[in-house]
């Protein structure tokens, strides 16, 4: 019998603990997958940051090291520089990466480091309960906007990509959604550029993706999916902001 | 004595550092210990490691625990307000047990403070500094020879214990230049069964300090806890005169220093005075404190600062019928040999006659 769905060798087979229908699972699944397919899987070393994500060590067959919250790329420029023949990511949440640690991913970027920094944007900070982050739509309602994001005293949210794009040392930038099949498609053929970038030595390669996080959006996952194309892409738009497309 | 050169303070940790091995230094620009980095930046390159001038000594810190990480040699140096930034990444490598060398060429504070020399950081690097129950080990030069030889040695102990380990300075041990041998670094090889260098042909290796199941975080504190007792082997300290003294004055880094001229003077006017320098600041050489107490009973912490070092005297010979006195000053002006014999002079007339 021929298996259709194979698990990437580079993801463990373990179950993960995200909530159902929240994307993490899918960009982790395309990330393991382009390990595989660059045969990465033992050269690389993964940071893991702070968020719902840093349990990535529990999840790639990888060498994995935490970083503190933010702080993710500063860590990645350390691992890189002392192991420049290793494949070196990172994997932010959008208060990870966004907010706390905005001086450090800009930097890291500009500086050119040789790194694949993997964005996920939920809108929400997921693990410490739906607090409003800086991706937050204009109305959206968190724990600590409950009456709705107000642009007045929050400021409109942030369009990571479009600022990685406007620095002199990102190669590649990219934002993806992988709510249909068809963006699932073209967000992976967009992650392999952010992979590339590296791999090539070009310099930094970033690859935003629009996430779920169903369990603080208060939705089912199936609405939850929906909000990508309603509400986030149309604010977010997906496709290649810098480098080949 | 072959081959002295005459060296700014803060190079010779630079020199020490290149000498013992490190390839990477990452760091921000902070008065003063700007020649470290600047230092560091001319000769690193040519010695197949990198620098680089960070964001940030948030940045800087995890850079180092990033490069920690591999393996590799790696340092940063600040100063007072850029150590507390790192805090939280000196946290972090102490809990995933991260190696790393970090200078505090320390200024005087709180706040933005001024750049005179100050001891007021000993509580931060004594107790921990940042969250959570840990400690890094603490070497404090008292010379510009000991900031070249003790470098060395930090990273010695680093690799050892795969803790960081804290060189505490000031602007005085690196600002003045002195004439020194630089001795050469014998290597020394550390297990690196933990390292991250990608999971070939082993099982993938994780570096982290959260632990969420039952019972595995207090296992890993207990662990943690007997490593920093164990590096008690590893305790230095210096002393002089002990042998006749009626009285013990404990100071260490640059006030010792300069103690050393103010005791000469006492002991030149009949003072039976000695001197305790405690090398390691972390851990503290309290039972050999202790031990002195056994035949001196009077003791005087002198510090630059309103006074933190002295409850580790009080804890080490407190218990043993003993006085222990107080001299110290918040940072300003340099402190003189004369300004120190003076104080000596009250106390001893107080305690002695
Ligand atoms: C210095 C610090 N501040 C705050 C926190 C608490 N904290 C943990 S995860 C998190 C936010 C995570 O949100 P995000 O990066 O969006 O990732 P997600 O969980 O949504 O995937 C925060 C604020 C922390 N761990 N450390
Ligand atoms: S809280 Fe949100 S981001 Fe975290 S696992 Fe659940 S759905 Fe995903």
């Amino acid at each position: 019998m021929k298996q259709v769905f194979k698990r990437p060798e580079s993801l463990v087979d373990v179950p993960t603990h995200f909530c159902p229908g929240c994307h993490h699972g899918t960009i982790h699944r395309l990330v393991a997958e382009c390990l595989d397919h660059y045969g990465l899987r033992d050269k690389t070393i993964g940071v893991a940051s702070v968020g719902c994500s840093v349990f990535m060590y529990d999840y790639f067959d990888v060498d994995v090291v935490e970083a503190p919250h933010g702080r993710a790329p500063a860590v990645a420029t350390g691992v890189k520089r002392s192991k420049p023949d290793h494949f070196v990511m990172t994997y932010q949440g959008d208060g990870d990466l966004a907010s706390i640690g905005a001086a450090e991913i800009i930097h890291a970027a500009n500086r050119g480091e040789k790194l694949t920094v993997i964005f996920v944007n939920n809108t929400v900070y997921g693990m410490t309960g739906g607090q409003m982050a800086p991706t937050t739509m204009i109305g959206q309602e968190t724990t600590t906007s409950p009456y709705g994001r107000e642009e007045e005293s929050a400021g409109p949210p942030i369009r990571i990509a479009e600022i990685m794009a406007g620095l002199g040392g990102t190669s590649f930038v990219g934002r993806g959604a992988v709510d249909t099949p068809k963006n699932l498609m073209k967000a992976k053929k967009m992650l392999k550029r952010a992979f590339e970038v590296q791999i090539n030595n070009e310099g930094f390669g970033f690859m935003e993706f629009l996430s779920t996080c169903p369990t603080n959006w208060r939705m089912t996952a199936e609405k939850a999916n929906e909000r990508i194309a309603d509400e986030l892409i149309p604010y977010f738009p997906l496709g290649v902001f810098k480098g080949d497309k | 004595m072959a081959n002295k050169e005459l060296v700014k303070g803060n190079e010779a940790i630079a020199m020490g550092a290149i000498e013992a091995g490190c390839k990477f230094y990452f760091g921000y620009p902070i008065t003063p210990q700007n020649e470290i980095p600047e230092y560091m930046a001319k000769n690193l390159d040519n010695e197949g490691g990198t620098f680089v001038q960070a964001e940030s000594e948030v940045a800087s810190i995890n850079m180092l625990l990033g490069a920690g990480s591999t393996g590799s040699r790696a340092m940063t140096s600040s100063s007072s307000p850029g150590i507390s930034l790192k805090q939280e990444g000196i946290s972090y490598m102490c809990g995933s047990q991260i190696p790393g060398v970090i200078v505090n060429m320390s200024r005087s504070g709180p706040g933005l403070g001024g750049i005179s020399p100050s001891q007021g950081d000993y509580f931060q690097s004594t107790r921990g500094g940042g969250h959570g129950d840990y400690r890094t080990m603490v070497l404090a030069p008292a010379s510009v020879q000991e900031n070249y030889d003790l470098t060395m040695k930090a990273f010695d102990l680093s690799d050892e214990y795969r803790n960081p380990v804290l060189v505490l300075g000031d602007a005085l041990l690196g600002q003045m230049k002195e004439p020194i041998t630089r001795n050469k670094y014998k290597k020394k090889e550390y297990k690196q069964d933990w390292i991250l260098d990608g999971a070939k042909g082993r099982e993938r290796r994780r570096i982290k300090s959260l632990y969420l199941a039952d019972g595995d975080l207090t296992d890993h504190n207990w662990m943690l806890f007997e490593k920093y007792e164990s590096m008690k082997k590893d305790i230095m300290f210096e002393t002089k005169y002990l042998e006749d003294s009626k009285m013990v004055i404990v100071a260490f880094g640059s006030v010792a220093r300069i103690l050393k001229s103010s005791i000469a003077m006492a002991r030149e006017q009949g003072m039976k005075v000695g001197l305790f320098r405690p090398i390691t600041l972390y851990p503290f050489p309290t039972e050999e404190l202790s031990k002195v107490a056994d035949s001196i009973k009077n003791f005087m912490s002198i510090e630059l600062s309103t006074g933190q070092m002295i409850e580790d005297v009080k804890l080490s010979v407190g218990a043993q019928n003993t006085t222990v006195d107080f001299y110290g000053r918040p940072p300003g002006s340099i402190p003189s040999p004369d300004e120190f014999l003076e104080e000596i002079k009250t106390i001893y007339e107080k305690r002695i006659k």
